[in-house]
């Protein structure tokens, strides 16, 4: 067997069957929660589950993907990949949170948006543009928290937020080392070479100040992962409503701001 | 003097004489024949992609179109194999230092800002210079009270700057978001091919939202879309006029009245 290089053992770790995915951090970390469903205009969504509920006594909602895990919920939450209506759910009860002042928190684990017919009928890429702008302007904290594999726009229409979360072996990328390789090589099979030059690890993402907390995996169960994440979670909660709107307004735009900040040529 | 010698002063006689080939019917014609009709092909009316300065030529009042960020070039920010090398010669080949031309201008006399994609760079990949060029351009639009008009056509995100090129998806919808909130009109004009990244963030964010005709606008590859789902497409899936049915345009407008229309929004918008 060939040996797999770092980065791409992440992305298998983070895909792994046995993974928990965003429901399983709501289960453990949110009590009382109460499943909302819908986004009023066309269905529900499977692969997104939201709510409310309670961090440690706050009043908070939790929107999360997620694959389940029989093959019969996994076909029923399209394998987590979120439809149109999963990001126009998603919207809607962040507008609901904001209208309580309640935080936010976003799970995010989805090898990324739905790719079929009727999610282009539906709207897919309008979706999550709306998601993306809209964010921008939610009056309430937002916590974005990577738990498996972050794959591209379909991962980020949950990712606009105040603090940006990840497990140490979750990924967020781009695009899928599968697909990279084989635009770029004409070869799936590259994946491993092209995971390690996407740099798409927690690390890496941490080292560019794209994420500002990597929560440890190693050695640890998934109760004490849960535990950890939870207070981490809480303290950015407590630290993002002390600010005034504009405040956190202005933090959460200047966080996206300054990614890729270039300099005209001389 | 004649247009000859003009041009041979110019040195754009080869240029004007160069013969191009419509990829639809095979057609060939000199330059010329394909600018002076908008670049559509006159044998078969297919709209062949425009440059960003054949666009801006089509659109903006002449002499009045003001370049900003005009030297921003993009670096290697991820060390990614190879990308330094197409970096150049993306550069070479077509000529522009990144993927998107933005700028001031007037159009029918309504000054706006103007962002302009081209698809001869990278395909119009979007990495750091071009989110970054966007976002500026949005920016100054908000200080100034400007509307802003924006030509897409973008492959999407570029991979090659990994989560970087993501991230400007959302940076830029940043600046749309302080442009819209403070009243400011934004038309957004998605030209073939207006893919993934691009059509999930500002192509999608306009107040006001034309496409040109048979326009490619989606977010998934087709090919991804066939791949996993083992369906045949639809006939006409993801054209504009696919959209339009859908209901995620407002306006199909062909290239000879597009100037005109978006004069006319702009007029509208600005009483
Ligand atoms: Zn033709």
């Amino acid at each position: 067997m060939a040996v797999l290089k770092p980065s791409y053992e992440r992305v298998k770790a983070a895909r792994s069957n046995d993974r928990p995915m965003g429901g399983y951090y709501i289960k453990h970390m949110i009590d009382d929660f109460i499943e909302l469903h819908g986004d009023r205009r066309f269905g529900d969504d499977g692969a997104i589950v939201a709510g409310v509920g309670y961090l440690d006594g706050i009043p908070v909602t939790a929107i999360a993907m997620e694959r389940g895990d029989s093959i019969e919920e996994r076909m029923r939450r399209n394998f987590g990949c979120p439809s149109p209506e999963g990001y126009r759910k998603a919207l809607r009860l962040m507008k609901e949170a904001e209208k309580f002042h309640r935080p936010i928190i976003c799970f995010i684990g989805s090898s990324g948006a739905n790719p079929g017919i009727e999610a282009e009928e539906r709207g897919q890429g309008e979706a999550i543009a709306e998601n993306l702008v809209e964010m921008m302007g939610i009056k309430s904290p937002i916590i974005s928290v990577v738990v498996g594999e972050g794959g591209s726009g379909g991962a980020l229409a949950l990712g606009v937020c105040d603090t940006a979360i990840m497990l140490e072996n979750s990924v967020y990328s781009v695009i899928s080392p599968e697909g990279c390789a084989s635009i770029l090589w004409k070869d799936s099979a590259k994946a491993p070479e092209a995971a390690d030059a996407l740099k798409l690890t927690a690390d890496d993402l941490y080292k560019f100040g794209i994420v500002e907390y990597v929560i440890e995996e190693e050695n640890r169960t998934s109760e004490e992962i849960c535990s950890a994440l939870k207070r981490c979670v809480k303290d950015e909660i407590i630290a993002k409503k002390a600010l005034s709107v504009d405040e956190l307004l202005d933090g959460r735009y200047n966080k996206f701001r300054k990614i890729g900040n270039c300099e005209d040529n001389q | 003097m004649n247009v000859k010698e003009v041009l041979g002063n110019l040195g754009l006689l080869e240029y004007f004489a160069e013969k191009r080939t419509c990829k639809k019917c095979g057609a060939e014609e000199n330059y010329s024949v394909f600018k002076n009709n908008n670049m559509i092909c006159p044998s078969c009316g297919a709209y062949m992609r425009m440059t960003a300065d054949e666009r801006i030529d089509l659109i903006v009042d002449k002499d009045t179109f003001i370049e900003t960020n005009a030297s921003m070039e993009s670096k290697n920010i991820i060390a990614f194999p190879e990308y330094t090398a197409k970096l150049k010669k993306a550069k070479k080949d077509s000529s522009l230092k990144e993927a998107v031309v933005c700028g001031t201008g007037t159009i029918g006399g309504q000054k706006c800002a103007i962002f302009v994609m081209d698809s001869s760079f990278m395909m119009g990949s979007m990495g750091t210079v071009v989110g970054e060029k966007i976002t500026r351009l949005f920016e100054m639009a908000t200080e100034n009270n400007l509307p802003v008009v924006g030509f897409t056509t973008s492959g999407g995100a570029r991979m090659q700057e990994g989560i970087y090129s993501l991230m400007q998806m959302a940076k830029v919808s940043g600046a749309v978001h302080r442009h819209s909130e403070a009243g400011n009109l934004y038309i957004a004009v998605l030209t073939d091919p207006t893919t993934g990244g691009i059509t999930a963030s500002f192509a999608m964010q306009g107040d006001i939202t034309i496409a040109e005709p048979k326009a490619l606008i989606g977010f998934a590859g087709q090919r991804v879309i066939e791949q996993t789902t083992g369906e045949k497409l639809p006939k006409g899936f993801q054209r504009a006029e696919f959209l339009l049915e859908h209901g995620f345009v407002d306006i199909i407008e062909e290239r000879g009245r597009l100037k005109y229309t978006i004069a006319r929004l702009l007029e509208l918008h600005s009483r």
